[in-house]
């Protein structure tokens, strides 16, 4: 009994900790956002505009929580609850640091892919529930787009699978005491990148939701929390592919050891989503069939190459 | 364990039932998935982690989408909207969402356990691979070259060859 | 490809930038003299009205937001009665100030006159009258005109000749 309340005090800690990293996260956007481009952002609710967070939730919780007659109730109030709900399992399998983790799965990383998988689905049935042609269109975009990049994303975590010969992301952490596996699979590495921005619809990739072309794309006809909930779900996305990516390529909690483990893991998190922010704030959002092409015509034969090196180069070895 | 496989197996059969009863076709659909997902957990207890995760990523995060997806497009019209909301009163969700606590119940329970329990053989990725490319290689080339005209021929049909002339040109095109 | 990298890269570099925003209410903005701001009727150096009343001012505005009524006091000399702007319609374009010839009316560098009730923003002569000269200090328009309203006598100013008398024959 006593490892089961542990699980759920665990649980417990970690729901909280992610819901209000991804809601800080918000406050942190705008504010690297202004930075680059030479404004100062929120600043004004509490110090450094921390409070802002607090304002929108406010804000987002006395809106008029509005459900367009025309739209099919039913799918649109689950839709929200879909993409938040599918992101934070996603992290039931993520190594924060040795012990702090949910559950330590041996098909871990493939549990991931499912549940990212599993997210499309918000987005193509908040799009389908809304009943109106600009979120139909957003849906449309984002379930090719999300299906589409899953595969590369799949196929880019095989070569690191072959190093690591497990699944599981404890075996993938440990296995980089000598080296991070940035050094033998970059193009894995930039693969995973792409495809974890075009996954989270980021905004390179914000194509499901346009706004200059869309409306707001799949998530025009929402408003109060169920906006909020695929606006944390879309941060906690950030969080979720930095954490991937940290945990795969960049030796997860691994460090010199003055610091303890989970502050190395953090840290890289961090960096890794001022990158993302910082992608939002450098790049001009691609046409969708480019998109398209550049996953299917270049993506997918890179991570097939890499794929087949990487294979070759591990049965050199072990031979 | 057991108690569980019988809990499981009761939501998958109750989902697909309603997936067959249910006259909207997105409601339907969405019974569907969540069939696939409890057939999923249900691989889980059986100790084959590898194929229930591989359910979870093809059948319900790429499949059921694709269906989806082409019933979003067949844009069933006003009038079938209407005579669906004459045949579907009260609160329709309410069914997937209880089905799929039930769910996560489940799965919240198995996470811890899953490690314990070492006497069931699990079925991971490696045994499957072996499997594949052993004993069934020639079932899985026949597969490939199935794929493989599949492929060629969605490549075939989606190819069209562009002519890219001016609207002035296309006349004194068709006259030569 | 590396053009995108070379974005990233730029962009990156401006964390060490400052940023150019004004944080405006601590830190007032610079507004050159001759900004187009909050309308006034200004004085001349004798602290008496400039206006005459003239109604040029409310030819002129585009928007029709000044309304004024002139009258005479005892000594003949003009001013309006009521002065009246409507900033709720005032569009700030200055060509009221450029139509008066007594200086009068002139636009200041000052903005900040928001108000949360819409019928504020209607200024009255108490309102817009000024204890300035404004921009052109030592004019005064009844020194250099050719009435007698109190300020000279006719004839009297610096380079003015004397009235003819019409009665003579004498050049």
């Amino acid at each position: 009994m006593n490892i089961v309340l542990q699980y759920i005090l665990l649980i417990v800690i970690m729901l909280f900790t992610l819901t209000t990293v991804a809601a800080w996260l918000i406050w942190l956007e705008r504010r690297m956002l202004a930075v680059w481009q030479d404004r100062y952002g929120p600043n004004r609710a509490g110090p450094f505009g921390l409070l802002i967070v607090a304002a929108d939730t406010i804000k987002l919780l006395f809106k008029e929580d509005w459900i367009p007659p025309f739209a099919d109730k039913s799918i649109f109030v689950i839709a929200p609850a879909i993409v938040a709900g599918a992101v934070l399992m996603s992290f039931v399998v993520v190594p924060f640091a040795p012990g702090i983790l949910i559950a330590d799965l041996d098909i871990g990383l493939l549990f991931f892919l499912a549940m990212s998988s599993l997210g499309v689905y918000s987005i193509v049935l908040g799009g389908w529930a809304s009943n109106n042609k600009y979120s139909l269109l957003g849906a449309l975009r984002g379930a090719s787009q999300m299906i589409s990049y899953e595969v590369f994303m799949g196929l880019s975590l095989m070569g690191v699978v072959m190093i690591t010969g497990s699944f599981r992301l404890t075996d993938i952490v440990l296995a980089q005491q000598d080296y991070w596996f940035i050094l033998t699979q970059p193009v894995a590495f930039v693969i995973f990148m792409i495809a974890g921005i075009a996954e989270t619809h980021r905004l390179p990739f914000d194509i499901p939701e346009a706004e200059s072309e869309l409306v707001a794309g799949f998530h025009s006809e929402y408003s109060g929390m169920k906006f909020g909930m695929f606006f944390i779900g879309e941060y906690l996305g950030i969080t979720l592919i930095s954490a991937m990516v940290v945990t795969i390529f960049f030796g997860g909690w691994l460090g010199p050891g003055f610091l303890p483990p989970l502050v190395w893991f953090t840290g890289k998190t961090f960096i890794f989503i001022l990158f993302f922010i910082l992608l939002r704030a450098s790049l001009p959002r691609p046409r969708y069939d480019q998109l398209m092409e550049f996953g299917w015509k270049i993506l997918l034969p890179l991570a097939l190459v890499n794929l087949l090196i990487t294979g070759g180069i591990v049965l050199l070895m072990n031979s | 364990m057991e108690v569980g496989f019988y809990i499981t197996a009761g939501v998958t059969i109750i989902s697909t039932l309603l997936v067959i009863t249910r006259h909207n076709p997105v409601h339907a659909l969405l019974y569907l998935i969540i069939s696939l997902l409890s057939l999923a957990i249900i691989f889980f207890l059986l100790g084959a982690p590898f194929a229930a995760l591989l359910e979870v990523i093809i059948y319900a995060g790429a499949i059921m989408v694709l269906f989806i997806f082409v019933v979003m497009l067949l844009n069933l019209g006003q009038q079938t909207a209407q005579q669906e909301k004459a045949w579907l009163k009260g609160k329709v969700w309410i069914g997937p969402a209880i089905l799929s606590t039930i769910l996560f119940g489940q799965l919240f329970y198995l996470l811890p356990v899953a490690q314990m329990q070492a006497e069931m053989p699990a079925v991971d990725a490696k045994v499957v691979a072996i499997s594949l490319f052993k004993h069934y290689v020639i079932g899985v080339e026949m597969a490939a070259m199935l794929l493989m005209a599949g492929v060629v021929g969605a490549a075939h049909i989606g190819q069209h060859k562009k002519v890219v002339l001016h609207r002035f040109l296309r006349e004194g095109e068709e006259q030569l | 490809m590396i053009s995108l990298l070379r974005t990233i890269a730029l962009t990156f570099m401006h964390i060490f930038k400052k940023p150019v925003t004004i944080q405006y209410p601590e830190e007032k903005i610079v507004l050159h003299p001759r900004w187009r701001g909050r309308i006034v009727l200004t004085r001349d150096p004798d602290m008496a009205e400039r206006c005459v009343g003239c109604y040029l001012c409310a030819a002129a505005c585009p928007v029709d937001c000044i309304s004024l009524q002139a009258t005479q006091d005892e000594d003949g000399r003009r001013y309006p009665e009521f002065f009246r702007i409507n900033f709720s319609r005032c569009i700030f374009c200055g060509y009221c100030e450029e139509a008066c010839p007594t200086y009068a009316i002139q636009l200041i560098p000052d903005f900040e006159m928001a108000e949360y009730n819409r019928q504020n923003l209607v200024y009255e002569k108490e309102d817009l009258l000024i204890d300035s000269q404004g921009k052109y200090p030592g004019y005064n328009y009844y020194r250099v005109a050719g009435v007698d309203a109190g300020v000279k006598g006719k004839g009297e100013g610096v380079n003015e000749e004397k009235p003819i008398d019409v009665h003579s024959l004498l050049p």
